[in-house]
């Protein structure tokens, strides 16, 4: 039993500082990251105590210094990047695709490239069509790149270190509106190995599986669904990259039916790869055809007035939880109204204009 | 001496390097080993490329040999180089290993990437260089990348990279070259100009009116214009630019003006496709960098029909090895195919 609570922005702290702390060839860079707002919190005061060599910002240059972050790699450091939207680190798909997740590959494992990718995502406050988007299937996409999406405080300080002790490029997705949640934290070193699914709620009805932000949708949807009488299974899938999908298709074995929840959008999304996988592997366990429950294929809108009828809400994966199961269920898009107009915000404390 | 391009000299028109005092005996015939050894290599890709068991994009450097031979002698084995698709003068500049370099073209599983890179992905560690890709630009973030590693490791290496006209055109270039100004880095970036990207001329990608050097200079790093044809001018900049570097730090810039005499990617000759005249290329064949320097040597006698027939039966020695190496070497087993996916 763990009694510490931190917030999810002040576990990725920590790991920061545990990483920096255990192996002088750790450094970290980004826009941003010794300010005094310190990327949201979880840079913050690292400059201070691990010194300017170690923590320190750089020129507006993401794809340049994604190249000297690799660089940097080939004569045995071990950056950490840390872009404060994803959309940033897009100027830089150059040195991520072609070169980052190539080069160990294709230099015949004469090199490799412990590079660890801090991109935040987020939603809210009207961040709008370039300051939200999680392309995590993008970057699955491509051969070479891990890619991990944690859900909890726990999760996030131990794939964290996992990342950053990988010898491999990772992606590490961080929600910004994960990052107020708390949750049990263990003190010190830990990891959590990259590539185990976790289950949150075990059940025999139907199986839901998430990652990062969709997760704690899927939760409210599973305390809704048990209401009604309904045992579903939530797994939170963590990693994309590296994955095993023995919990998923042994849940779908024994549920029959699958519901999963991406925050991404809809076409050549990561959902329809999970699907498609239990599709291939338990076709025969399925009683009712999986549902993918994603953003529409439309860019976010900014105003609230949108963005409320943009994102998928507990309703709508409750109401795909029901189809499957034949029950009576709400129409997905355009019929459910969300209930309290306020999905631009996750609570009253996310303000902006940041 | 004139340098056959509308953009060879500055527009004041003066040369912005007066020139170079000769070096010492050894050196100067050292310079004309080490590209007398690429030209020797190339024209024996060149010679089996047709053979069509080299199957992976091939750029050759013929013509090109001074700068590679150049810059390379002032170099330490701990130093790094980095280079781009027109690498193999390079490779072989630093002192890559030459059976793995044959066998990576034959795809082979003692190439020095596996067989996994061919000619546009060598690398050689065992002299620190560091690799090289196609996409141009894409290295140089990665070569300044390496000299701040070496920084933030109190090493003292500098870095070479290596790289064409068109990757000064690129915006990772100067985002590169700011950073390194920002931290002071010991970053030699050469440019060889080759006038041509691909089949494109200079002249349609950049301003008539200012030279690569001059641009680079508004990053506030030394760079100047150099003739690439000939070696001991390559050299003796290179001298004076990196033991300033070894000295006091600080990156800069050597461009070179030089020429590629053979098509953008493949072995064969190019002018009858009409983007270069007969008259122009002939200029520049005129001004081989081996046979200018191979002038100078005999001039100053130091070196006859002998010796320079000695020197080049020792090279092909090293190269029907390689070649005789490579040709016996085992293709990748199938299990090959997933290893190194992750380290």
């Amino acid at each position: 039993m763990i009694n510490r609570q931190l917030k999810f922005a002040e576990a990725i702290h920590e790991a920061i500082d545990i990483c920096l702390e255990r192996d002088r060839n750790t450094y970290l860079m980004g826009l941003g990251v010794p300010d005094p707002i310190g990327v949201f919190g979880t840079t913050r005061g690292l400059q201070e105590k691990h010194g300017k060599k170690r923590v320190f910002d750089m020129p507006v240059a993401e794809n340049a210094m994604t190249g000297v972050a690799l660089g940097s790699c080939l004569v045995g450091m071990r950056p950490i990047m840390t872009h404060m939207r994803l959309e940033f680190a897009m100027t830089a798909m150059d040195q991520i695709c072609n070169q980052a997740a190539k080069w160990h590959y294709m230099f015949g494992g004469r090199s490799k490239v412990p590079l660890t990718l801090r991109m935040l995502i987020g939603r809210g406050w009207g961040q709008g069509p370039q300051h939200s988007q999680s392309l995590h299937a993008w970057f699955a996409h491509i051969p070479g790149l891990k890619v991990v999406m944690p859900s909890t405080p726990h999760d996030a300080k131990g794939l964290l270190i996992a990342s950053i002790e990988d010898d491999n490029p990772v992606i590490f997705f961080e929600h910004r509106w994960l990052h107020n949640i708390h949750g049990p934290v263990p003190e010190g070193h830990y990891t959590v190995p990259l590539g185990q699914p976790r289950m949150v709620t075990e059940g025999d009805d139907v199986t839901i599986v998430a990652a990062s932000y969709a997760t704690i949708d899927a939760i409210k949807a599973a305390r809704e669904l048990e209401r009604q009488g309904i045992k579903p299974e939530v797994i939170d899938l963590r990693t994309l990259v590296p994955r095993d999908d023995t919990a998923i298709l042994a849940s779908v074995r024994k549920t029959g039916r699958l519901v999963v929840v991406d925050q991404g959008t809809l076409t050549g999304g990561f959902a329809g790869e999970i699907v498609a996988r239990v599709t291939e592997q338990a076709f025969g366990a399925l009683k009712a055809a999986p549902i993918r429950v994603t953003l529409p294929d439309i860019p976010t809108p900014t105003t609230r007035a949108l963005s409320n009828y943009y994102y998928p809400t507990p309703a709508h994966i409750v109401a795909a939880a029901r189809r499957t199961l034949g029950l009576p269920h709400e129409d997905g898009w355009g019929g459910i109204e969300p209930a309290d107009k306020s999905l631009d915000v996750p609570d009253k404390s996310f303000t902006g204009p940041f | 001496m004139t340098i056959i391009s509308p953009r060879s000299l500055s527009p004041a028109g003066r040369r912005e390097r007066a020139q170079p005092s000769p070096a010492p005996r050894d050196a100067r015939i050292s310079l004309y080993r080490a590209m007398l050894k690429i030209r020797r290599v190339e024209e024996r890709i060149q010679a089996l490329y047709p053979q069509g068991d080299m199957r992976c994009p091939t750029h050759f450097s013929i013509g090109q040999e001074a700068v590679a031979a150049g810059i390379c002698r002032n170099l330490r084995r701990e130093d790094y180089v980095i280079s781009a698709h027109r690498s193999h003068a390079h490779y072989i500049g630093k002192g890559g290993e030459l059976r793995a370099m044959f066998a990576e073209l034959y795809g082979k599983v003692d190439g020095c990437a596996s067989g996994k890179g061919g000619s546009m992905h060598l690398i050689d560690l065992s002299v620190n260089f560091l690799g090289c890709v196609p996409i141009v630009g894409s290295t140089i973030p990665i070569g300044v990348g390496a000299s701040f590693g070496a920084m933030l490791q109190d090493r003292s290496a500098i870095t070479v990279i290596f790289f064409g006209d068109a990757a000064t055109e690129t915006g990772v270039f100067h985002e590169s070259v700011n950073f390194a100004a920002v931290h002071g880095l010991p970053v030699l970036f050469i440019c060889e100009n080759n006038l041509y990207s691909v089949n494109t001329p200079l002249d349609v990608r950049q301003p008539a009116n200012r030279t690569i050097a001059e641009l680079v200079r508004g990053h506030g790093i030394p760079a100047s214009r150099h003739d690439g044809q000939l070696v001991e001018t390559v050299d003796a900049a290179a001298a004076d630019t990196i033991a300033h570097m070894r000295d006091s730090g600080g990156p800069a810039l050597l461009e070179f003006i030089t020429y590629r005499w053979l098509e953008h990617c493949g072995p064969l000759g190019d002018v009858h496709l009409g983007y270069r005249s007969q008259e122009e290329f002939d200029s520049w064949v005129e001004r081989c960098p081996i046979s200018l320097h191979r002038k100078l040597l005999e001039d100053d006698g130091l070196i006859d029909e002998a010796a320079h027939a000695a020197m080049d039966a020792e090279i092909a020695a090293e190269i029907d090895d390689a070649v005789a190496f490579a040709q016996k070497s085992p293709f990748p087993e199938r299990t090959e195919l997933s290893r190194h996916m992750f380290a």
